[in-house]
């Protein structure tokens, strides 16, 4: 009993490193609150189960005053990268960077070279959708059976961080039942990408992640 | 013979000149073309959720960030069982089976891996690790793998924190996320 709720107190004091603010949000010194920011990475099966749907979000807790304002930094890609062998290195890349209220796409495609430094793949695939104004109906685009959507969305993560701090800061011992979502009525910067499965891969797994890169 | 060769070149210079003036015409009237030239120099990276947030001290979350996935396990790995160690004194293995050193060893390769044959999901019960979808509770996903222990049953008040969907409804349809809130 004693020894249960000591190693229970010790927890929840190293509880303190855990989940600063959530996914991705505001993760790293080099990046809080920057348009680079990456908030989170979803990879699912579409509606058309031949497709794989990406989903990057940046620009963390946007309030809707700061949506209307919020933009897409033209100095940064976003990179999506796509291991189809297993050894955790990138064999195929989509690319999105954002120029004059368009988000333009190339890939899949092979990467120049793999790592930490890109150049745009303009002999993949290129394609572009307008970015969605604030409050505006979301703007698609389709080509070579993928699709796309740039713009503001509501943040899908949802996280009880309040009383994770909370936990932090001794006030309380565990999570309540119910939580409150902190993220409920905040928005991100969204990238959507539909891509056919034969595009990447075809069968079996793939592992991805996505970067975001500024321009040198 | 000769007389023609001019002509021709004198028409081919016209042309030129022509086709010359008119892309230049194009250029003054609309947009110009965008430009994808020079290197990208990489600044966050992301796959699994909080990965980076539970397992990387803050002084190592910027290195984290420019490190290939390719090369985190080796690195990190180590830093990752204290880490969790660190969470749960009491770790011994989780609802999956993993020792401490199985588990960090698969997380600290921050890749999120995406079966292109079915059912993707964070963890549903029965699949594990085979994609994120929107609607994935991957937050108590990790809190019952960090602190619920072998039967999932530990540390319940730290294993779930009781928001188990996001405050507007999906859409079936692409682009999947819902409206902004205006």
């Amino acid at each position: 009993m004693k020894k249960s709720k000591i190693l229970l107190g010790v927890a929840v004091i190293a509880v303190a490193g855990f989940f600063a603010i959530a996914a991705d949000h505001m993760d790293a010194p080099a990046v809080t609150g920057g348009s680079n920011d990456i908030t989170d990475f979803y990879a699912f099966q579409g509606q058309n189960t031949n497709n794989i749907v990406f989903v990057t979000n940046v620009q963390a807790l946007l309030s809707p005053t700061d949506t209307q304002s919020a933009k897409f930094d033209e100095n940064t890609m976003l990179e999506i990268n796509i291991d189809t062998n297993g050894d955790a290195i990138e064999d195929l890349v989509i690319q999105a960077i954002p120029k004059d209220g368009k988000m333009y796409f190339f890939g899949p495609v092979a990467p120049a070279q793999t790592g930490l430094s890109s150049t745009v793949r303009t002999t993949g695939v290129a394609s572009s959708v307008a970015i969605t104004a604030p409050g505006a109906n979301a703007m698609i685009a389709t080509n070579a059976g993928m699709s796309f959507f740039a713009g503001p969305r509501d943040d899908p993560f949802f996280f009880d961080v309040d009383q994770y701090k909370a936990i932090i800061a001794g006030t309380a011992t565990g999570f309540e039942n119910p939580g409150t979502d902190t993220y409920a009525g905040t928005n991100v910067l969204s990238v959507v990408v539909e891509v056919p499965k034969s595009m990447i891969g075809g069968s079996g797994s793939i592992n991805s992640w996505v970067e975001t890169k500024r321009k040198q | 013979m000769k007389f023609n060769n001019i002509k021709i070149t004198a028409i081919v210079a016209l042309m030129a000149l022509t086709v010359y003036n008119c892309s230049n015409d194009d250029d003054s009237n609309g947009p110009k073309a965008p430009e994808f030239s020079g290197t990208y120099a990489q600044e966050d990276q992301m796959a699994r959720p909080a990965i980076s947030t539970v397992f990387v001290s803050m002084g190592n979350k910027d290195a984290f960030n420019v490190t290939v996935p390719s090369k985190q396990a080796a690195a990190y790995q180590v830093a990752f069982q204290n880490k969790l160690l660190a969470l749960n004194p009491g770790y011994t293995t989780n609802a999956l089976g993993m020792d401490a050193a199985t588990f960090t060893g698969a997380l600290a390769t921050d890749v999120l891996t995406v079966s292109l044959d079915g059912t993707t999901t964070f963890f549903d019960g029965t699949n594990v690790l085979t994609g994120r979808t929107l609607a994935d509770d991957v937050i108590d996903v990790e809190l019952l793998l960090i602190f619920g222990g072998p039967m999932g049953t530990d540390n319940s008040t730290l294993s779930s924190d009781n928001v188990d969907a996001n405050d507007k409804p999906f859409s079936s349809s692409f682009p999947y996320l819902a409206a902004p809130h205006m």
